[in-house]
């Protein structure tokens, strides 16, 4: 018996990179200098307990783009993520140092209302959760708590939500059915609706096709496509062909790290790090 | 005999053992059900419902002043204790990791464990003393104070059942913390808590020591609430010890009229959460 019936092809071969689609780059063009830097974090430093998550992260994430997250399993991605929405503040002894900016503003600063902050900055997870309501209700929900619509503007809003998320015209004609009744990917555009309903200004997502078949992750990733237009995007993914698809700007985490940060097109094909390189071609992780 | 013989033997043997002793829990149940149908049923009528008690050496009447009484009781024991366990239940589930909150779950486990006559000799310290008169609020304190326990740690453990992500999705919507814990974490739970509320109600429904010296009991048909007022289980406990033969024939009926009721509240229990859990999947 060979060791090579043991090693996986992967590692066997040297396969080629993911091919960055034309589109983002031509037709988004605009380059970094020219978009308004929407969220940044300075020094940002992570603990879970005694362990740290994060070390030193300084990063930018520009207005009406998409920035991209990778990097390997347990490298701080979806915890950096988490920190721009302050959802790691629900976990019992963490701690943060250093910035986090929202529009020049800190949001862990003294007297930042966190619930205010995350109207403004929404997330979609990886894991679609909608809540064991109607879809209608789901979508409103938002708006509902944060008191954004008056009972009769809802349906007009919960509609626009869900046009926004491409879903209005499969459910339309059936609001007040329970949202769990949905498949997999339209509860996870039912809940892209509900992140959209209360108009953010940035929406997070961590890993949101990662649970997907390829259709309905087709699906998210037009969506994605449709939302930069609107909104400052940034995602986490494992899937480095969607973060080239997708992304205007690419971060690569390692070990609590941020090895380099750039345009996607650069880090996927010429990026300024041998490490960056080896995960992108699949080397390792 | 070889191994294998001896190995099947054994394992025979357990799945017997097993058996005898499901049918050695079911047994009481059975036999009590069936006993209390044939010696109630034959007491039981229309009249039952809808008759004051006569005096004794009368035949006839009924103990319609204690089935209203009962339902009041329950009543005010539902008003007392679900929003109480509801609200203390959300607290140990969703804020629950603070010195306090263990020791508030502890105390919940204790007082369920509390015997009902300690309960009962509290709430006459608390209701009966102050103003010195047994009262149908007293009786349906003490009735609420044993259901507390119940609801409370069923709540928590239905909300520690409901995920998580829920709770985060809410929150990344801008919901402060309670506003996600009542308006989704218990929405989410619903089914099983109201399970846990019937399994409460049936648990005090049949309750007669802390009726005792609270609600005491009545002779008359009374719906005030500052006045004693008169019980199924009272009831059946003061015919039963009486030595009139008609008396004796209705603390049966009383009898099976408490079983009866509380297996509906066990039949309700089932249906309830089988729909309301259909509603959500729908």
């Amino acid at each position: 018996m060979t060791d090579v019936t043991l090693m996986s092809p992967e590692k066997g071969t040297t396969p080629a990179r993911p091919e960055v689609p034309s589109r983002s780059s031509l037709e988004s063009p605009a380059p970094p200098s020219a978009s308004r830097i929407r969220m940044e974090t300075r020094k940002l430093n992570f603990f879970y307990g005694k362990s740290q998550a994060l070390y030193d992260i300084s990063l930018s994430v520009p207005e009406k783009s998409v920035t991209a997250f990778i990097g390997p399993s347990g490298c701080g991605k979806s915890t950096f993520l988490r920190c721009l929405n302050r959802m790691n503040d629900i976990i019992p002894e963490t701690r943060v140092e250093g910035d986090v900016l929202l529009d020049g503003k800190d949001i862990y600063g003294p007297g930042n209302d966190v619930v205010d902050l995350r109207r403004r900055v929404g997330m979609v997870f990886q894991k679609s959760n909608p809540f064991p309501k109607s879809i209608f209700d789901n979508v409103a929900y938002g708006l509902k708590i944060n008191g954004l619509a008056r009972r009769a503007e809802m349906p007009e809003r919960v509609e626009k939500a869900l046009k926004g998320a491409a879903l209005w015209e499969e459910v339309k004609d059936r609001l007040e059915s329970s949202a769990l009744g949905l498949s997999g990917g339209q509860q996870q555009r039912l809940c892209i609706a509900r992140a959209l309903a209360v108009e953010p200004e940035v929406v997070l997502m961590d890993e949101p096709a990662s649970a997907l078949d390829p259709i309905a992750t087709q699906k998210i990733e037009e969506l994605i496509y449709e939302l930069k237009r609107n909104y400052t995007i940034a995602i986490v993914t494992h899937n480095m062909q969607q973060a080239a698809r997708v992304s205007e700007y690419t971060a690569f985490f390692m070990l609590g790290r941020l090895v380099e940060r750039d345009r996607t097109d650069k880090i996927f094909t010429n990026p300024g790090q041998k490490i960056t390189e080896d995960y992108i071609t699949g080397r390792f992780g | 005999m070889n191994l294998a013989a001896r190995r099947r033997a054994l394992s025979h043997f357990v799945v017997v053992l097993c058996g005898v002793a499901v049918l050695v829990a079911l047994l009481p149940l059975v036999l009590v059900f069936f006993y209390v149908l044939r010696q109630g049923i034959t007491a039981l009528n229309w009249d039952f419902f809808t008759k004051m008690p006569k005096p004794v050496g009368e035949a006839g009447g009924g103990m319609a002043n204690a089935v209203v009484g009962t339902l009041i009781l329950i009543a005010i024991a539902s008003a007392v204790a679900v929003p109480v366990g509801l609200i203390a239940g959300t607290y140990l589930s969703e804020y629950g990791r603070k010195p306090f909150a263990s020791l508030a779950r502890f105390t919940a486990d204790v007082l369920n464990g509390i015997p009902s006559i300690v309960i009962g000799i509290f709430a006459y310290g608390l209701a009966v003393m102050p103003v010195r008169r047994f009262s149908a609020i007293a009786g349906g304190l003490a009735l609420g104070f044993m259901m507390i326990p119940i609801i409370t740690r069923t709540t928590e453990e239905l909300l520690n059942l409901v995920p998580s992500s829920l709770r985060e999705g809410a929150l990344a919507l801008g919901a402060t913390r309670a506003r996600a814990a009542f308006s989704v974490m218990l929405p989410a739970a619903l089914p099983g808590i109201m399970t846990g509320i019937l399994v409460a109600l049936s648990r005090i429904a049949g309750e007669t020591a802390p009726l005792l010296f609270t609600a005491f009991n009545n002779r008359f048909f009374s719906t005030r609430l500052t006045q004693p007022i008169a019980s199924l289980p009272v009831q059946v406990y003061t015919y039963a010890i009486s030595p009139y033969e008609d008396w004796h024939r209705q603390a049966w009926a009383g009898a099976l009229v408490l079983v009866g009721v509380i297996f509906s509240f066990s039949v309700l229990a089932r249906v309830v959460t089988k729909r309301l859990e259909r509603m959500h999947a729908r």
